[in-house]
């Protein structure tokens, strides 16, 4: 078995690049060497752009394919910008994958209800890849969705897809919309009320904007989740990804390490704090 | 439709859960069943709001007239929800436009008539006031959210 060191980056190259809405790509990674490392639902890697930098990126493939490494990135910073820039074929590291997952094993039997906003829904892609692929270990499956615009809603052929299927209810909303969209409008926080599941035996996975979780969160109480049902994924400034270097310290915790998946009854002293 | 089937959907509807019998029966008085085909307008901007709606089928889409881009919705509201809230403060005009997305089917009330009676009777007018608070707090706290644009590059 090879071992390899977590802090050298493997070489990978892009096998396929595709734009998933406005300054998002998805980007297919194949590894030089090897077959791709297996991970769990809401890991991530940290991926280098080489002679630019490196980020710490949530896997949003389904994890039961070995064939490929999917991650959907965002340009905004130059590693980010140069990452979602590489077409096929170029060359890229990979270090990973890290970090604490989904709780999938404690979400069997009980109702999941996925909780998704903007960008947020690709580190969710791959729990909810598990949930389908096991569908009956499951009680009711809800996956509420929330963008900026219609034109900004990701994975969009998947969603339309998944949602032909009797045995999950998806909810997509918008924060506004112009033209033909007969859709949701409004934050995603107004699809909680309306959503069929039975509070005292759901699991809530939540991602996207901390703003954003926190308002969730406050719905999730009000239908009567609790709070140690709520995971949430934690975004910090991630670098050495093994808990050494305390870039992405959040009170006790460190995101690279301990999450960046948390229960959130582990961490409500610690959200929203201003000087963490 | 008769009274005592608009009584029996009202006590039904989610906005008015818990309303006791006598209350209801007055609140009936100002209530009449309403339908909007899509594409319909409940209201539009600038009108005087002297209804509002409870929703029993359909999404409403909530717009501003945007210059150069035309219709914003900004919120849509579905079946047990309320469309409506100007009614309550003068000087009771909509600011908005409210527009059906698909048919709509809500029970109309007079805003005029419910005001007058909550005047005459402040525990009813109490009552209502619990019910359209929230709402009224709930859409502020949506709109704040909408206003960060977490979704946003800076979100």
């Amino acid at each position: 078995m090879t071992i390899f060191d977590p802090m050298l980056p493997r070489i990978a190259r892009t096998r396929r690049r595709r734009r998933d809405g406005p300054a998002v790509w998805t980007l297919d990674i194949e590894m030089a060497e090897g077959g791709p490392p297996a991970f769990a639902p809401g890991q991530f890697n940290m991926l280098t752009a080489f002679g630019v930098g490196e980020v710490p990126i949530s896997v949003s493939g389904d994890p039961a394919d070995p064939s490929r490494l999917v991650h959907t990135i965002r340009a905004v910073g130059p590693a980010s910008t140069a990452l979602a820039r590489l077409g096929p074929g170029e060359v890229l590291g990979l270090r990973g994958p890290f970090g604490v997952g989904w709780p999938m094993e404690q979400a069997v039997g009980r109702d999941v209800v996925v909780i998704a906003g903007g960008l947020g829904l690709a580190p969710l892609r791959p729990a909810l890849y598990r949930l389908l692929a096991e569908r009956e270990r499951y009680g009711s499956i809800v996956l509420l969705y929330g963008t900026r615009s219609p034109e900004e809603i990701l994975f969009r052929r998947e969603l339309e897809s998944w949602r032909r299927r009797l045995d999950i209810d998806i909810e997509v909303t918008v924060d506004h919309a112009v033209g033909d969209w007969r859709g949701h409008v409004g934050v995603v926080t107004t699809l909680i009320p309306r959503s069929a599941f039975e509070p005292s035996s759901t699991v809530a996975l939540v991602c996207g904007p901390e703003i954003m979780m926190r308002f969730a969160i406050a719905s999730l109480q009000d239908a009567g989740v609790a709070d140690d049902a709520i995971y949430l994924s934690m975004e910090r400034n991630m670098k050495c990804a093994v808990g050494l270097c305390g870039h992405c310290q959040m009170g006790p915790v460190l995101v690279c390490r301990d999450g960046p998946v948390f229960r959130y009854d582990r961490i409500r002293s610690i959200l929203g704090a201003r000087e963490i | 439709m008769e009274a005592h089937g608009l009584d029996r959907i009202l006590r039904e509807h989610r906005f008015f859960a818990g309303l006791d019998e006598e209350s209801c029966g007055v609140v009936c008085g100002c209530a009449k069943n309403v339908r909007f085909e899509a594409g319909e307008y409940l209201f539009r901007a600038g009108e005087p709001a002297d209804q509002f709606y409870l929703l029993r089928h359909g999404r409403v889409a909530l717009e501003v007239a945007a210059p150069g881009r035309g219709a914003v919705t900004f919120q849509t509201v579905g079946e047990g929800e309320i469309v409506g809230v100007s009614w309550l403060i003068p000087p009771y005009r909509w600011t908005y436009d409210a527009k059906a997305v698909e048919l709509v089917r809500a029970i109309a009330m007079d805003a005029a008539c419910l005001r007058r009676k909550c005047e005459a009777d402040h525990d009813l007018g109490y009552e209502m006031m619990k019910r359209f608070v929230p709402v009224l707090v709930d859409r502020l706290q949506n709109t704040r959210l909408q206003i960060l644009d977490v979704y946003g590059p800076n979100g």
